[in-house]
């Protein structure tokens, strides 16, 4: 089954971050990405630019409204996903506490509709 | 009765649940073999008990008073269900007497049947350490699927599952003939080693589950005093609990076992296991428990010669490689081996595990293999291993850890000395 690990954590506190932890937490999820490759398990994965960057369009009146921002302010945002091929959500779940984002957020699991 | 508060009459339902929850559990359900059914009646009992001890103060005997009121839903539900007749007949099978207040003078223990009917064979092996906890300790099914990092309505469906399956089953509540006990009492020493298993490298979780396990582990050795897989269960519990603060320096870093202050370990506990050990040494019947409990005790000399018995760790664990196909055991006899030959020896037999299916994403495996390469100066082929194990952890710690061993590695002069991955 495909699932996705969608990785929040908060962007505030990120920024705060200093440069060496920076660097470690990048050399933390490198080997997390190297030994989902080597497991064979790894779909496709990205980190995302910060909020700030979003745009985001609705239909507001019948009419589309385009809005800076995300679609909603959290506490938490969404920086980045994996999507994985597991056999069951047990396996999805290893992976998922296995993710560097544990540590500094949380990880959501979520299954994939099967096409 | 005493005079009760609420705060008072709180503390005290939460004393006695913790006491007596697996023995009320046990008692309520050893004849139906209706677990779930039993739960619900105690947790109404306890509800009941936290309203009205605070008014009408606490009972001379709290146990009972429980016992007595999840009894009482207990007759409730057959009433509802099997009308007045077959009711008293209910009641007569059960030893009931002629109703809920009618009790033994002491509750018997049936804890024991009970562990033996959660962990039986028609039970699935992933499901037995759970059950217990959940059966004899009162955990509720979300802290249970969090500690063996499973969905939490996951969790939920397989306890329930497992519950209809020991009442449909008709899975016996008793203590096996003695013909089967050692095969039987192997999946209960088993289902409380991986309770503590999932406790013991977990900081947020070490005091909760490990203690729970030791907690099993000494109701074991008390009510089975006779079996030295009892004693050498607790005993390798022990040994390995007695090193939990030295297992993070001041900063929270991981320290790995070669490196841990031995002044740090817990004294009394290692004492307290070593006089164990060798009591279940005394029936003169050596098994995997008792192999693995000598194994912490060959490390725990370190603690007076400042160094570990590494021929005696190698001996045993060669000898418990013939009891056990775990890749563990392999894993730690090379590590074993490149102490007492040459790295090069450990780094062998390393890779002849290799081929294992269960080792790829193992990070244990990765982590030694690491370190091994590194002593045999191999440092292109240990980055990679670093990487696989940092990446495979589910530890903040040891992926730093892990982390750090690997950027040193780029820095030769500040090689360390060596060091042996597992703990």
């Amino acid at each position: 089954m495909k699932y996705m690990l969608l990785i929040y954590s908060s962007e505030a506190s990120e920024e705060a971050t200093s440069e060496a932890d920076t660097g470690q937490l990048m050399a933390a999820y490198g080997a997390y990405t190297a030994a989902l490759q080597q497991a064979g398990v790894l779909l496709g994965g990205e980190r995302l630019q910060p909020t700030a960057t979003a745009t985001t369009v609705r239909m507001a009146g019948g009419k589309s409204s385009v809005l800076n921002g995300p679609y909603a302010e959290t506490r938490e945002q969404l920086g980045g996903y994996y999507l994985i091929e597991a056999a069951d959500l047990d396996a999805a779940l290893l992976w998922a506490s296995r993710c560097p984002g544990t540590a500094h957020g949380s990880v959501e699991v979520r299954p994939l509709w099967e096409m | 009765m005493t005079l009760g508060s609420p705060s008072a009459a709180g503390a005290t339902v939460e004393a006695v649940a913790r006491r007596s929850y697996g023995r009320l559990i046990a008692f309520l359900s050893a004849r139906t073999r209706d677990v779930a059914g039993a739960e619900d009646a105690l947790s109404e009992a306890f509800a009941n008990a936290l309203a009205s001890w605070p008014i009408g103060g606490i009972p001379d005997n709290p146990e009972a008073w429980l016992l007595t009121a999840a009894r009482r839903k207990l007759i409730d539900g057959w009433r509802l269900r099997c009308g007045q007749e077959a009711l008293a007949q209910q009641l007569l099978w059960l030893g009931f007497g002629d109703g809920p207040e009618d009790l033994p003078p002491d509750i018997p223990d049936q804890r024991l049947a009970l562990m033996f009917a959660c962990t039986h064979p028609a039970i699935a092996t992933e499901v037995r350490a759970p059950l217990m906890l959940q059966t004899i300790l009162g955990f509720d099914a979300a802290a249970i699927a969090s500690a063996f990092l499973v969905a939490p309505s996951t969790m939920g469906q397989r306890l329930v599952r497992a519950k209809a399956r020991i009442r449909q089953a008709g899975i016996p509540f008793q203590v096996p003939a003695a013909e089967l006990l050692g095969e039987r009492l192997a999946a209960v020493l088993e289902a409380v080693y991986a309770t503590f298993s999932q406790g013991w490298d977990d900081p947020s979780d070490a005091g909760l589950l490990a203690d729970e396990a030791i907690w099993l582990g000494r109701l074991l050795a008390a009510l089975l005093p006779e079996e030295p897989e009892a004693l050498g269960l607790l005993a390798l519990m022990l040994h390995s609990h007695a090193r939990r603060k030295a297992r993070r320096d001041d900063e929270a870093r991981y320290v790995p076992l070669s490196e841990q202050d031995v002044t740090r370990w817990d004294a009394l506990m290692i004492d307290e296991a070593e006089s164990l050990l060798r009591r279940a040494g005394t029936f003169g019947a050596l098994a995997r428990f008792q192999l693995e409990a000598a194994i912490q005790s060959a490390h725990a000399v370190r603690r007076h010669c400042g160094r570990a018995d590494w021929p005696a760790i190698a001996q045993l664990y060669r000898a418990l490689s013939l009891l056990t196909d775990s890749p563990v055991v392999g894993i730690n006899h090379a590590i074993a081996l490149a102490h007492t030959e040459q790295p090069l020896a450990g780094l062998a037999a390393l890779d002849a595990l290799a081929g294992d299916p269960r080792l790829a994403d193992f990070q244990p495996f990765w982590a030694a293999r690491a370190e091994l390469l590194v002593q045999c100066s191999q440092a292109a082929a240990a980055d990679l291993a670093y990487e696989r194990a940092a990446g495979l952890t589910t530890e903040p710690a040891v992926r730093a850890f892990l982390q750090h061993r690997r950027s040193s590695l780029k820095m030769p002069a500040l090689s360390q000395g060596p060091h042996r991955g597992i703990d």
